[in-house]
């Protein structure tokens, strides 16, 4: 039980070490930066390795924003092995929801809840 | 002064970015929210009847229900300073960037403010994801199809 | 060129209002206002911005007893998309209104052209200035305010500051405008906007350079030349500059920034301050008021400005960048 946090503080903290040297040393800005981590998630699940990681690290796999594309991915595959070609398409939100909507969500009710405020610390 | 003779002079004078400082607060901070993911989870799974794999989309919401508040209250931007990557890259980052922005152009209105908006910096990661899955799906179908490999 | 002003126009009186934030500055005891509530309560950034604008205006009014019916003309401008929180003001003070764009150099070139109208008698008094408002300026050229991006050391802070100086004819009291250098737009190739410093820089050294020149004078024969806002590192690429042009480094004591110092040595603010409200709050403060004091008595003021937009950055474009300067004398 303890090694699974251990794990996930690990992993989560790996995926992200890769996020800031994208940053630092690739110089590409954070859409740049998190774009890419979303690719490499899509495809790796296309290649069968994210969901043994998942088993492996938890929320250390699935926190991180790799996680979406390997999602919508597991969605696309699940789909297009039940139903066919169309099933590429039909099966992406299926498992990826929660986010999207959870961030639509509460960024709306932030909208109406908040003021942003130039501070600086 | 010549162009070239400049950009010598800026590479010079420039710092660097502190790279092993910077890396190692993105492996902390990113290694401790997905820490707290897992405590979330199991929090789920302990009192709510969530299993291991259905676990993972309460969590989700949860994370970006806690970049809501740390947003609106202005915390999340310094959380960001220090932690670079280690805030940007969970899934609470996303949620960060949904609401800044929603949250920022709420002087414009709801409909043309808020929602033409809210999308403004997590848009590339809603469409790259999309689209990297659909062609990382077509071609594993289509190698499944000539027989390369299985399912 | 360099525009010689032979009727030697006056620096009569200024405003300066700030935001919350630059009760930090070490210049906040020169300014005239700062306030607690970055948007001085109005609903959004925009119109605070307005607000403030319109403030710092009614403060260098009343320091020279004038009314806005006795200002022939208001020249101005912001950083935000069309210059609206200054044309806004200027639907307020209802003063005929040019409005200006040269970025963070804002506050010279108008200060520039008020001269000229005062110099050729078509202007008794001018009011002259620019202003930047943290929040509007971030969310168009940057990212929203509460998003965690991580800012590089490079990086400066956009002060929320409005600076409006009254310009009128000749009179001995008063700091008066000898001479002004307008700037080109110059692009050596730079292209992080979140390093301005290193882009403004060579745009400084030009107009400095050319203004010494043509004016046959050299670094030693003012007591101050203030660049706008290159920042630390803007400041000492500027100085770099000189060095490789053969002047000592010990010549180079008059020469700062109003950016690098504007926070003093306050690490939040990575490499200083920035907008077209710094160097007008610096400039119309308290360099005017250390001239009426007596102790600087020859100033160049050289307001430093990036011609970027946001979407220049995306399209994978470089920064030009500009910088004016005016010649300030006081008896």
């Amino acid at each position: 039980m303890v090694m699974t946090f251990v794990f996930a503080f690990f992993v989560g903290g790996i995926i992200c070490a890769i996020g800031q040297l994208l940053m630092d040393v690739g110089k590409l800005t954070p859409g740049h930066t998190l774009s890419t981590l979303v690719v490499i998630g899509a495809i790796l699940d296309g290649m069968g390795l994210y969901e043994p990681l998942i088993d492996f690290a938890g929320a250390g796999a699935t926190v991180p924003i790799t996680s979406f594309g390997n999602s919508l991915t597991h969605g696309a595959l699940a789909e297009a092995e039940r139903h066919g070609l169309v099933g590429v398409l039909t099966g992406m939100f299926e498992v990826t929801s929660s986010g999207i909507s959870a961030a639509i969500v509460f960024g709306f009710i932030g909208a109406l809840l908040f003021k942003p405020k130039g501070n600086v610390d | 002064m010549e162009k070239e003779q400049y950009q010598q002079l800026e590479q010079n004078v420039t710092p660097k970015p502190p790279y092993f400082k910077n890396v190692a607060k993105a492996f902390i901070v990113g290694g401790l929210i997905c820490t707290i993911g897992q405590a979330v989870s199991l929090f789920y799974i302990i009192f709510f009847n969530f299993t291991e794999a259905t676990a993972g989309n309460p969590t989700v919401a949860t994370m970006v229900f806690f970049a809501m508040i740390l947003t609106g209250f202005g915390l999340y931007k310094k959380i960001g300073q220090f932690a670079g990557a280690g805030s940007a890259v969970p899934v609470t980052g996303f949620g960060n960037a949904v609401i800044s922005a929603a949250i920022e152009h709420r002087s414009e209105g709801l409909v043309l403010g808020v929602g033409g908006n809210i999308f403004k910096l997590a848009g590339s990661v809603v469409l790259f994801g999309v689209v990297s899955a659909f062609f990382v799906a077509l071609i594993k179908y289509i190698l499944v199809t000539i027989g390369v490999v299985s399912w | 060129m360099v525009i010689v002003f032979q009727s030697k126009p006056s620096l009569i009186a200024a405003g300066v209002v700030a935001g919350p934030l630059e009760k930090r500055s070490i210049f906040s005891q020169h300014f005239d206002a700062t306030y607690d509530d970055e948007r001085w309560q109005m609903k959004t950034n925009e119109q605070g911005h307005r607000k403030m604008v319109e403030e710092a205006c009614e403060f260098a009014m009343k320091k020279a007893g004038v009314k806005n019916k006795d200002i022939d003309y208001f020249m101005g401008g912001d950083l935000v998309n069309q210059m609206t929180p200054t044309n806004f003001a200027a639907r307020d003070l209802e003063i005929p209104f040019i409005g200006l764009f040269s970025a963070c150099a804002t506050s010279i070139s108008s200060v520039i052209i008020a001269s000229l109208l005062t110099e050729v008698g078509a202007a008794n008094f001018s009011l002259a200035g620019a202003s930047s408002q943290h929040n509007a300026v971030e969310r168009q050229f940057r990212y929203p305010i509460d998003y965690g991006s991580q800012k590089p050391q490079t990086a400066q802070w956009t002060v929320t500051a409005a600076g409006y100086a009254l310009i009128g004819k000749h009179q001995e009291e008063y700091p008066s405008i000898e001479a002004a250098t307008v700037g080109k737009s110059v692009d050596y190739g730079m292209d992080d906007p979140f390093h301005m410093g290193a882009a403004m820089a060579p745009a400084a050294f030009q107009t400095i350079q050319s203004h010494l020149e043509q004016r046959n004078q050299k670094i030693y024969h003012y007591d101050l030349i203030l660049t706008g806002d290159l920042g630390q590192l803007g400041l000492k690429l500027l100085k770099g500059m000189f060095v490789e042009n053969g002047i000592k480094s010990e010549e180079l004591k008059p020469l700062r920034d109003a950016g690098a110092e504007f926070y003093g040595q306050d690490e939040a603010f990575q490499s200083g301050a920035s907008g077209a409200g710094c160097s007008a709050a610096v400039f119309f403060s308290y360099v005017i008021q250390q001239m009426r004091a007596g102790t600087y008595k020859r100033v160049l003021l050289v307001a430093t400005g990036a011609l970027l937009s946001p979407l220049t950055f995306q399209q994978g474009e470089t920064i030009p960048c500009t910088a004016h300067a005016i010649e300030i004398t006081m008896r």
